[in-house]
């Protein structure tokens, strides 16, 4: 009996948080005779159809948005990992004088709001040329340049990096190692885990990021999903099949993705926590 | 030789970034507030602490104010309370728990954007009784909306936690005849308390830069009703170019934020900094 009871909480919790994304599916499948809302609400559509799918990929670049989301996703990662790694080696495994202080200098970037620093940051950017006038790979440079390192990253992986034995440094180096060999065939090796939280997280930050994007990018094709996707919510007002269809369309990726990481996807969430 | 050298080898590149696009935009940002661009775009003058003046003699940024702090006022204490309950109960070994679980986490991992226009569409989907276009109910709307996202997120911090009380405290309430609700009440609620806290310093900083989830569902409408300070910065930065007040107004979230991520940074790194050397 108890039992039962909380299988029912839980089922109403699941619709609560996945009801919203079915309604916009069951939108996005209606058919053209069929209107987008209608009292009662109809939430199996009376005639499936993909169009609105075919449509959406048709008017608005859909494709383009997809390539730039991508793009400028994988250099965020890759960046990302490169140089929180590069900075937490030798906070971790280094005896060096001004540790600390840099250190600190490091978890203080952390308390600055992006929101805050964001409009000098739009004042560098422009002067580097770092924006879609130019051209593309400006206009990606200019998306990613303020997320390619960050204090949180550091810390993350400057935390698993403290834990690696020393024995195994000291037999490295008696084996002729030098630090940077060191780094990539013995510590690297040892930080897996962290490094794929890490990538999730970013992973994460910057495929939906929408606030910095929506100020460095004026060319409709050089837009990123969200981006794109607020575009598309402005241009076709009245048509809500077709919003829906792209939105649905761009979080089939990030879904299927958390549905084969998703042990990645909460250890990068969680240990963000702690970022704010 | 080459340990005395390396550690600044390794770190170059990253500490120029963070100095280039963190710490520069941070003095500049304190710079262009002191500036007035009201008239001039190019080469504003230096005005002092003109903006600082404006922002706080005028009604509409009292207002922004006000809607920020109602906004966070409704969207906390729910963050805190609501993913408690949730916690406990996806914590129970129950046979296809794993998968409600994702299941209930899954609004955390969609984009904002995609949330805010599923939202939206909901909203709208209820007719004559749509939350967004009225000014009485805007932020509310949002708000839910918010907590909706956030929920997963900290039944997981919570989950977490409760993984790690120990079954002896549960089982020794059990033996002075605790009740279920009791046996939380007194066992669990006390274990959770710094991640409640945790909770209540990041889910503030959180929503005092709440910022992508009004753009996509109200722009800051109706008539102002949603128009928070992240809000307020951006229009008045890129749509009014008044780069200096919007820098001025950029400076009172941190001063409010600071004291917040000096909390939480004292409280939960440099705690978790300890544990990482200690073990």
């Amino acid at each position: 009996m108890r039992k039962f009871a909380l299988y029912g909480v839980l089922i109403i919790l699941v619709i609560i948080s996945v009801g919203p994304f079915l309604w916009l599916l069951s939108t996005s499948l209606k058919g053209a005779n069929e209107p987008a809302f209608q009292y009662p609400p109809v939430l199996i559509p009376h005639q499936w159809t993909l169009h609105n799918f075919v449509e959406v990929w048709q008017k608005v670049p859909m494709a383009a948005y997809f390539t730039n989301s991508i793009i400028v996703t994988v250099l965020s990662v890759i960046f990302n990992l490169v140089f929180s790694v590069l900075a937490a080696y030798p906070l971790a495994r280094f005896e060096f004088k001004g540790k600390n202080a840099i250190f600190m200098m490091i978890l203080a970037t952390m308390m600055i709001p992006f929101q805050v620093i964001m409009i000098p940051l739009y004042l560098i950017v422009l002067k580097l040329n770092l924006v879609d006038t130019h051209n593309a790979v400006s206009a990606y440079l200019g998306v990613i340049i303020p997320f390619v390192v960050g204090g949180f990253g550091i810390f993350l992986v400057r935390q698993d990096m403290v834990h690696v034995p020393k024995q195994l440094e000291e037999s490295a180096i008696m084996d002729g190692c030098n630090s940077f060999q060191l780094l990539m065939q013995v510590i690297l090796p040892l930080i897996k885990p962290t490094l794929a939280t890490l990538a999730v997280f970013t992973f994460m930050a910057n495929w939906g990021e929408f606030l910095w994007p929506s100020i460095t990018l004026t060319k409709p094709e050089m837009y990123t999903l969200p981006l794109g996707l607020v575009y598309l919510q402005g241009a076709f007002s009245a048509n809500w099949k077709l919003i829906a269809a792209g939105t649905i369309l761009a979080t089939v990726p990030v879904v299927v993705f958390f549905l084969l990481l998703q042990r990645y996807f909460v250890s990068g969430t969680l240990s963000g926590a702690v970022k704010g | 030789m080459e340990r005395k050298l390396a550690p600044w080898l390794y770190l170059a590149l990253p500490l120029l970034l963070l100095v280039a696009f963190f710490l520069l935009p941070m003095g500049m940002a304190f710079v262009l507030s002191l500036k007035d661009y009201s008239h001039a775009l190019y080469a504003p003058p230096f005005a002092g602490l003109l903006n600082y003046r404006v922002l706080f003699s005028s009604a509409h940024f009292w207002q922004v104010l006000l809607n920020t702090a109602l906004f966070t006022v409704l969207v906390v204490p729910a963050m805190i309370i609501l993913p408690i309950p949730v916690a406990v109960l996806v914590n129970q070994p129950f046979k296809g728990m794993p998968i409600f679980r994702i299941l209930i986490y899954l609004p955390v991992v969609v984009s904002l954007v995609v949330a805010g226009i599923a939202w939206k569409w909901l909203y709208q989907s209820n007719g004559g009784m749509n939350w967004l276009v009225s000014p009485n109910t805007a932020l509310l709307a949002v708000a839910i909306m918010v907590v909706w996202k956030g929920l997963g997120y900290y039944m997981m911090i919570y989950l977490a936690n409760l993984q790690s009380a120990s079954n002896e405290l549960y089982e020794a309430a059990e033996i002075d005849g605790a009740g279920l609700l009791q046996k939380h009440w007194y066992v669990t609620m006390p274990h959770l308390r710094p991640a409640m806290a945790l909770v209540a310093i990041i889910s503030t900083i959180g929503a005092l830069k709440v910022f992508t989830e009004i753009y996509v569902m109200t722009r800051g409408g109706p008539v102002g009703s949603t128009e928070t300070l992240v809000y307020y910065i951006y229009d008045q930065a890129f749509g009014n170019l008044n780069l200096g007040l919007a820098c001025a107004a950029g400076f009172i979230l941190m001063l409010v934020i600071f004291g917040l991520s000096l909390l939480n940074i004292k409280y939960f790194y440099l705690k978790a900094e300890k544990e990482a050397l200690n073990a």
